[in-house]
C-alpha cells in the first residue's frame, strides 16, 4: 500500500484537526497551511510519523502578498518523502509587522542557508536560527528587495532616463 | 566583407610575413637615432600589454574566442594573459558585476602595479546592461576608473580587439608624468583609492 494524498490529509486532520486547512492539490501536489505557531509541530509530525516520513526538505522560500492584510508574508516548505516518492507543500502565513517564525534548523540542517536566504529577501525573523544574517545580497543592504513595495530597478542610478525606458 | 572596425578600414599592405611596428618620430643619421624617451617607452608598453581577464559571464566567452587562433589577440603583443594582478597591465572586465563582486574587483585593481589600464567589455560591465536591478553594479566605473568601454551584448571579438587597440593608443601616447600628476591623483581619490 503506497502513500497517497488522501492518507496524508487524513493523518494531518486526525492529529491537528481544524488547525491545518486550505487543502489543495494543484498539479497533484498536496498543499496545505497551518498557523505559524504550529509550523514546527507540523514539520516534526510529518518527519517522525512512521507512515508519513517526510524527512527531506527540498526547499523553503517566502512569498509576499501585499493585499492579504495581516497575513502578508508566507513561508513555504517543500517536503519530500524519499521512500514513497511523494512531495507536499506546506505554508504558514505571518503578519508583515511581526514576521517571527520558528526556525526549522533543528529538524533540517538544510534549512540553515535556506532560511538565511528567505530572511535576506523577505525579512523573516526565524526565531532560534543560529546565524541569521544576509547570505546573497551585500551586507550593507538596508531593505528586503523581494518585498513588493521595492521596485526591481536599481534606485541609485541617475543617468537612466525613465521616459526612455517606458516608465515615465 | 569588411566589418566597420578600424583595423579593417585602414588598409595596410603586407610587406613581409612578420609585421613590425613603425618607428616613432625622431632624428636619425648614420649609426644613431634620437627620439623622445616618452615615445620609446610608449612604443614598448603598447606592444607588450599583459591582460588580466576578469571574466564573469558571456563576454568572457567572446574573450576566449578573441584569444584563440582565429582572432588571435597575440598579434597585438597581448598573448601573455596573466592571472595574477601583480604582473598585469590591463584589467579586462568582461561580464555582469554583481554588487557583491564590486569590492573583489576593486581589490584586484588595487593589487595591480602602476601603470595600469582598465577596459570594460560589454554592456553589463559598462552600465549594468539589461540588469537594471538591486543586485547588479550599474557599471564598473562606480568602483574603479575605466579607460575604454566596449559596447555590445556581448561584443564580437572584433570589437574587443578594437577596444584593446584603443587602449594601445592610450598607452602609446600617455605622458610619463601622468601617473604622478595632480589630476590622476584626484581621479583615484574620487574612487577612494590611496
Amino acid at each position: 500500500m503506497s502513500l497517497t494524498n488522501e492518507i496524508i490529509k487524513g493523518r494531518l486532520t486526525e492529529k491537528f484537526g481544524d488547525q491545518v486547512s486550505s487543502f489543495e492539490e494543484p498539479y497533484g501536489m498536496l498543499t496545505f497551511e497551518a498557523p505559524k505557531e504550529l509550523n514546527l509541530k507540523v514539520l516534526n509530525f510529518l518527519y517522525d510519523d512512521e507512515e508519513l516520513r517526510f524527512r527531506f526538505l527540498t526547499t523553503l522560500g517566502g512569498v509576499h502578498y501585499p493585499a492579504n492584510k495581516g497575513k502578508e508574508l508566507a513561508v513555504v516548505y517543500h517536503l519530500h518523502n524519499l521512500e514513497d516518492n511523494i512531495r507536499i507543500r506546506f505554508k504558514v502565513f505571518t503578519d508583515i509587522n511581526q514576521p517571527d517564525i520558528y526556525t526549522a534548523t533543528g529538524l533540517f540542517s538544510a534549512a540553515n542557508w535556506m532560511e538565511r536566504e528567505t530572511y535576506d529577501f523577505y525579512g523573516f525573523n526565524f526565531v532560534g536560527h543560529p546565524n541569521l544574517k544576509r547570505i546573497l545580497n551585500v551586507d550593507e543592504m538596508d531593505y528586503f528587495p523581494m518585498r513588493k513595495e521595492f521596485p526591481l530597478e536599481d534606485q541609485t542610478r541617475v543617468d537612466k532616463d525613465d521616459e526612455m525606458f517606458g516608465r515615465g | 566583407m569588411d566589418r566597420p572596425v578600424s583595423y579593417n578600414l585602414i588598409k595596410k599592405p603586407l610587406e613581409a610575413d612578420i609585421s613590425i611596428v613603425d618607428m616613432p618620430e625622431g632624428q636619425q643619421g648614420e649609426g644613431f637615432f634620437a627620439t623622445k624617451l616618452n615615445n620609446v617607452i610608449g612604443l614598448a608598453r603598447k606592444n607588450s600589454i599583459w591582460p588580466l581577464p576578469f571574466a564573469t559571464s558571456c563576454c568572457g566567452i567572446e574573450f576566449m574566442a578573441t584569444m584563440g587562433s582565429h582572432y588571435d589577440l597575440a598579434r597585438f603583443g597581448s598573448e601573455r594573459v596573466g592571472f595574477s594582478p601583480r604582473q598585469c597591465d590591463l584589467l579586462m572586465v568582461m561580464g555582469t558585476i554583481a554588487k557583491k563582486m564590486g569590492p573583489v574587483l576593486k581589490q584586484v585593481y588595487l593589487q595591480m602595479a602602476e601603470p595600469r589600464w582598465v577596459i570594460a567589455v560589454g554592456a553589463c560591465a559598462s552600465s549594468g546592461g539589461i540588469f537594471d536591478t538591486y543586485s547588479v553594479l550599474q557599471g564598473i566605473d562606480q568602483v574603479i576608473p575605466v579607460d575604454v568601454y566596449v559596447p555590445g551584448c556581448p561584443p564580437r571579438p572584433e570589437a574587443i580587439i578594437d577596444g584593446v587597440m584603443r587602449i594601445q593608443d592610450l598607452v602609446g601616447k600617455e605622458s610619463l608624468r601622468r601617473r604622478n600628476g595632480e589630476r590622476y591623483k584626484g581621479l583615484l581619490e574620487s574612487y577612494g583609492i590611496q
